[in-house]
Formats: structure tokens, C-alpha cells, sequence
């Protein structure tokens, strides 16, 4: 879609696709396209509709208008073929929480229809994987967050899928968790499972992903890879100033943007956008503008969102 | 996948979750109606028999109120599993959610709920039956035909109380289903005294009772009285389940797929 063409082995494909709830619009008629054996992200802020798509995707919400294909099926009426192709991490785990780990492996493979020496061995290999062979035959109630979320990562790869889908998948875990977590998503994109993505954490998106949309009230505002949009949006470089008092900030706002070829301006900093970091701390000193900090850093998503949604004071 | 098959897949986490927490679940669908047929079959039917007689209780008290017992206990096992179980499997833990993204069909979930909850009350009236038979309260060779009643009773229940349950947001209104449904129709469907007993306005009312059809199945059947009427009550609870079953099956599919 980037360079306008349909791409005829696109995995999912979606045409004005919206989703509306009586008088709310969750999707408000998106295009996209997620290719084979790319990580394909949805980037926005809570309630952007990034759910909702995902759910549309994973045949368990029905459309309201537009056009969407699932490995090259229709969601309305081959729901169940597509559904045994994928595999869905929600949101919220939704374990079943009074069986073992191990149970909810096989459980859970059987509503594939799979058989149960096949579940036995795949299970095993899930294990190892979600790094959960010792509590193999624990509850999974008193599980850790982190191995709560490993587990419904890796029971969602039960039935060997060729499409998954991870809504905010490592939201409410702590660093070394997410770390872990994204460590398990490259060993599956390095196995050449397609990976849609949903997430609120612009780094997130920024590692994992080959490709996203950036999502904001239900519509599409821009899409490319982290690399493009950035590139697209926002300069390579970022000076954040912070003031002692706002009232410093407000009188420093017009010399300050003198400096830089673009400014934001957020409740408690400038936002400076540059191609040279150097030289607009030098203009900055020559103007005589005295920030409390003065912080130097690379353009990254963040700053495609603030400057796409414009959420801020206009550009 | 066929539609049977999907059934049966949900049937197998049902029963495979049974078998993990039986001793809960063996507490109200065993021992706890074991308890009343000792208290009211034994203590009370003392009583009972040497009563005046004015009662129409043509048997002994304990005969007559065992089947009384295996009808309603497959209620009250069912009724808090039907409306608490569903809210959990749709909202608390969610694992409803789980089996819809699975090639499971929000059909699939609810039979597989409605069939684990006859299977698991046929085996409760097996036990239950095998305790009151030792006791000396199932005289007829009919009585394996009670299991049948405590099977369409159980499948009644969850099919209504989940159809009821996965409409609602929370749990709010449960503990009223319970104190002013389930616990009255328990009480005034024929299961401790004949509804004849009951004042004549109130009479009709029991017809409406799925558990007086029910236990009427079951004391025609351990008492020896199978007839026509048998038939009619079991087929009252048929009935009652192929009408309730499409509303449920409605119901999960605007609750898990929205």
C-alpha cells in the first residue's frame, strides 16, 4: 500500500473496513494491508480503534461496512477456517485460570481439533518456550503477570499459526518482562510467522515492527516503517528544553524556536526538531536562552504522533 | 469441523475442569442432598409416618422425598454454576473469550456448558440414587429412569440461567434469582410435601416450575408409577430446553462477538 499497489499475497487486507457500535464509530474506514512474514503494527493512544481491528481481524467481531480478508478468506463467512489459521493474544490474558499450565495447553489445542499426541508434543516445545517447563503442573492462578502473559503468547501458538495477533501485548508488565516477551516475538518473526501488532508504546513499536499504521479516532493518519515515518514527520534530532516555571518557558518560546526548524510545545517542555543538534544549542546559548535542561536525543515515534495528531500547538 | 464435534470439545473442558475441582462441586451435587435425605427422609419421615395420615403421601416419607431430593439437588447444583460460572467465563476470567477465538463458536461454548451440566448431574443422581436405594428409599425398578429427570432438570437450568446470565453486565442481580427463584421453586415444587398441600391459588403455579415436572419424573420412576403422565412431564422439560437453547446461543454470540 505504501507505493499505492495492492499486493495480491497480502495475509489481510482491509478496504474502508469500520466498525460502529450503535452511535459510536470505533473505525472509521481503514486501509491497510499486512504482507507475509512482516511484524505489522497498530500504533495510537487508547480508544484509536486499534482493539477493534484487531478483533475484526480475528473473525470475532463482525464488521459494519468495508471490505476485509483474512489469508485470503472472508471473516463473514469463513470465520471458523480462519480462526484455526491464527492465533490471537488478547489484550487480557484469558487463561483458564483453574487448570494447570500444562491443561491449558492441551485444552486449549483441542478446540483446534488437534489430536492429543500431536498437543502432547507441542506442548512440551511451549513450554520451553514460554520458559514455564518448571511450572508445568502448577495452577495457573498464582502465576507471576509476566508468566501469565508468556504462557497466553505461547498457548496462542498452539494450533503452529501462520498469522498472530498480540493486542498490547506487553502492557502492565514490568522491563525485564517486556524484554523477555520481545525476545520471544523475534524468535518468531525470525521463523517466519506474520505478526500484527497492537501497542501504545512507541518503543515498542519501534523495535518490533517492520511496518505500521499510526491509528488516531478510529482513522489511519499515516503509514510507513518506524524508520520512514520518522523520516517523513519529524527531523533526526529532538532538544528538549525544560524551564524552571512555565512562565520561563513562555517567554523563552519565540528566541527558542529561532533555534530549531520546528518547535512543540508540551505542558513542561520545548520540543526543539533539528537537523543539528550542535548548532541549535549554539544558537540557543547566543540568543541567551537559559533552560534548567538542556537534553539532546533522536526523533522517534513519539514525535511522529505528536506531530501527526497535532495534538500540541500547530507545527 | 462439524457443529457436534465443536460441542464436544467444549463438553471436554467442562468435564476436564470437573474432574480437576470435583470435591467442591461433589459437596452440593452429592453430599449436601445425601445430608437432607438423612434429616428429612430418616428424621423428619419418622414423623411423617406416624402422622395422622391426612397427607395424600402414599409411601413411605423417605420414599417419597428422595426423588423429591435427586430432582432438586440437580438444581441447586447447577443454578449457581449456571449464573456465576458464566459471568466468569465472559468477563472475570474470560476464558470464554479464549475458546471463541479458537474455531469454537459462541454456540459451541454454551452447548458444551448446558451438556457438561447433564452429564455431571446424571452422575451426582447415580450416586445419589445408589445412597438413597441403600437407605431403603427407591423401591421400584423404574428408579435408573429418575437419572433421566435429573438430567433434563440440570440441562433446563443451565440453558435459562446462562441464557439469563451472559445477558448481564455483573453479578448484581443473582443473589435475587436465587433467594426469590431458585431457593422458592426448591421448596414449593413438590420436593418435600405434594403440591396438593399448597393452598389452591398457589397450585397452578407450580405447574410453571420446571422442578415440580422434574420431580415428578423422578417419584413416578423410583416409586413404580410410571405413565402417561411421565411422559408428559418429561416432555414439559424438553420442551423448555429447545426453547431456551436459541435464546442462550443469541446470547453468547452478542456477548463474546460483538
Amino acid at each position: 500500500m505504501a507505493d499505492g499497489t495492492p499486493d495480491p499475497d497480502a495475509l489481510v487486507r482491509a478496504r474502508g473496513l469500520s466498525k460502529r457500535f450503535d452511535d459510536f464509530v470505533a473505525v472509521d474506514g481503514i486501509d491497510f494491508e499486512v504482507r507475509q512474514g512482516e511484524v505489522f503494527g497498530f500504533l495510537g493512544p487508547n480508544g484509536a480503534g486499534k482493539t477493534s481491528t484487531m478483533r475484526m481481524i480475528s473473525c470475532v467481531s463482525p464488521s459494519t461496512g468495508g471490505e476485509l480478508s483474512v489469508l485470503h478468506l472472508d471473516p463473514d463467512t469463513d470465520g471458523p477456517a480462519i480462526r484455526s489459521r491464527i492465533g490471537v493474544v488478547p489484550q487480557e490474558d484469558n487463561l483458564d485460570t483453574e487448570l494447570s499450565v500444562w491443561d491449558n495447553f492441551i485444552v486449549y489445542g483441542r478446540y483446534f481439533g488437534l489430536p492429543r499426541t500431536v498437543l502432547r508434543e507441542r506442548a512440551q516445545e511451549l513450554l520451553e518456550f514460554a520458559r514455564l517447563t518448571d511450572r508445568r503442573d502448577d495452577r495457573v492462578d498464582p502465576l507471576s503477570g509476566g508468566m501469565k502473559r508468556r504462557l497466553t503468547i505461547a498457548r496462542a501458538l498452539i494450533n503452529d499459526p501462520d498469522l498472530v495477533l498480540l493486542d498490547e501485548p506487553t502492557t502492565g508488565l514490568d522491563p525485564q518482562a517486556r524484554h523477555l516477551l520481545w525476545d520471544r516475538l523475534y524468535g518468531l518473526k525470525r521463523r517466519g510467522v506474520t505478526l500484527i501488532i497492537t501497542t501504545h508504546y512507541m518503543d515498542e513499536a519501534e523495535q518490533l515492527c517492520d511496518r505500521l499504521v499510526v491509528m488516531d479516532q478510529g482513522r489511519i493518519v499515516d503509514e510507513g516503517s518506524p524508520r520512514q515515518l520518522i523520516d517523513r514527520h519529524v527531523t533526526p534530532e529532538v532538544v528538549e528544553l525544560r524551564f524552571a516555571d512555565p512562565a520561563d518557558q513562555e517567554a523563552a518560546l519565540g528566541t527558542a524556536g529561532e533555534a530549531a526548524e520546528r518547535i512543540e510545545v508540551l505542558a513542561d517542555r520545548l520540543l526543539l526538531y533539528t537537523r543539528d543538534a550542535q548548532a541549535t544549542h549554539h544558537a540557543l546559548a547566543v540568543r541567551g536562552v537559559e533552560p534548567l535542561t538542556e537534553l539532546t536525543r533522536r526523533a522517534s515515534l513519539e514525535d511522529v504522533f505528536l506531530a501527526l495528531t497535532g495534538r500540541t500547538l500547530e507545527e | 469441523m462439524g457443529m457436534t464435534q465443536s460441542v464436544w470439545r467444549a463438553l471436554e473442558r467442562e468435564l476436564l475442569v470437573f474432574v480437576r475441582t470435583w470435591r467442591g462441586s461433589a459437596f452440593t451435587a452429592i453430599v449436601q442432598p445425601v445430608l437432607f435425605l438423612l434429616a428429612m427422609g430418616i428424621g423428619l419421615g419418622d414423623l411423617v409416618d406416624q402422622g395422622a395420615g391426612t397427607a395424600r403421601v402414599q409411601v413411605d416419607y423417605l420414599q417419597f422425598v428422595a426423588p423429591g431430593l435427586l430432582a432438586a439437588s440437580a438444581l441447586l447444583a447447577v443454578a449457581g454454576e449456571a449464573l456465576w460460572g458464566v459471568m466468569g467465563g465472559v468477563k472475570w476470567m474470560g476464558q470464554f473469550k479464549g475458546m471463541v477465538a479458537t474455531p469454537m463458536t459462541p454456540g459451541d461454548v454454551y452447548g458444551g456448558l448446558v451438556l457438561s451440566a447433564g452429564v455431571r448431574a446424571g452422575a451426582a443422581a447415580v450416586a445419589f440414587l445408589a445412597v438413597a436405594a441403600l437407605l431403603g428409599g427407591v423401591p421400584s425398578l423404574w428408579a435408573p429412569l429418575a437419572i433421566v429427570a435429573a438430567v433434563l432438570l440440570a440441562i433446563v437450568t443451565m440453558a435459562g440461567l446462562a441464557a439469563y446470565a451472559v445477558r448481564k453486565e455483573d453479578d448484581s442481580t443473582f443473589p435475587l434469582i436465587m433467594r426469590l427463584g431458585v431457593i422458592p421453586m426448591f421448596l414449593f415444587s413438590g420436593t418435600f410435601f405434594p403440591v396438593e398441600q399448597l393452598p389452591d391459588l398457589v397450585q397452578p403455579i407450580a405447574v410453571l416450575s420446571p422442578l415440580w415436572h422434574g420431580v415428578e419424573v423422578a417419584r413416578d420412576a423410583t416409586t413404580g408409577a410410571v405413565d402417561a403422565w411421565t411422559v408428559v412431564h418429561a416432555g414439559v422439560l424438553a420442551a423448555l430446553a429447545a426453547a431456551v437453547v436459541p435464546l442462550g446461543v443469541r446470547g453468547f454470540e452478542r456477548r463474546l462477538t460483538p
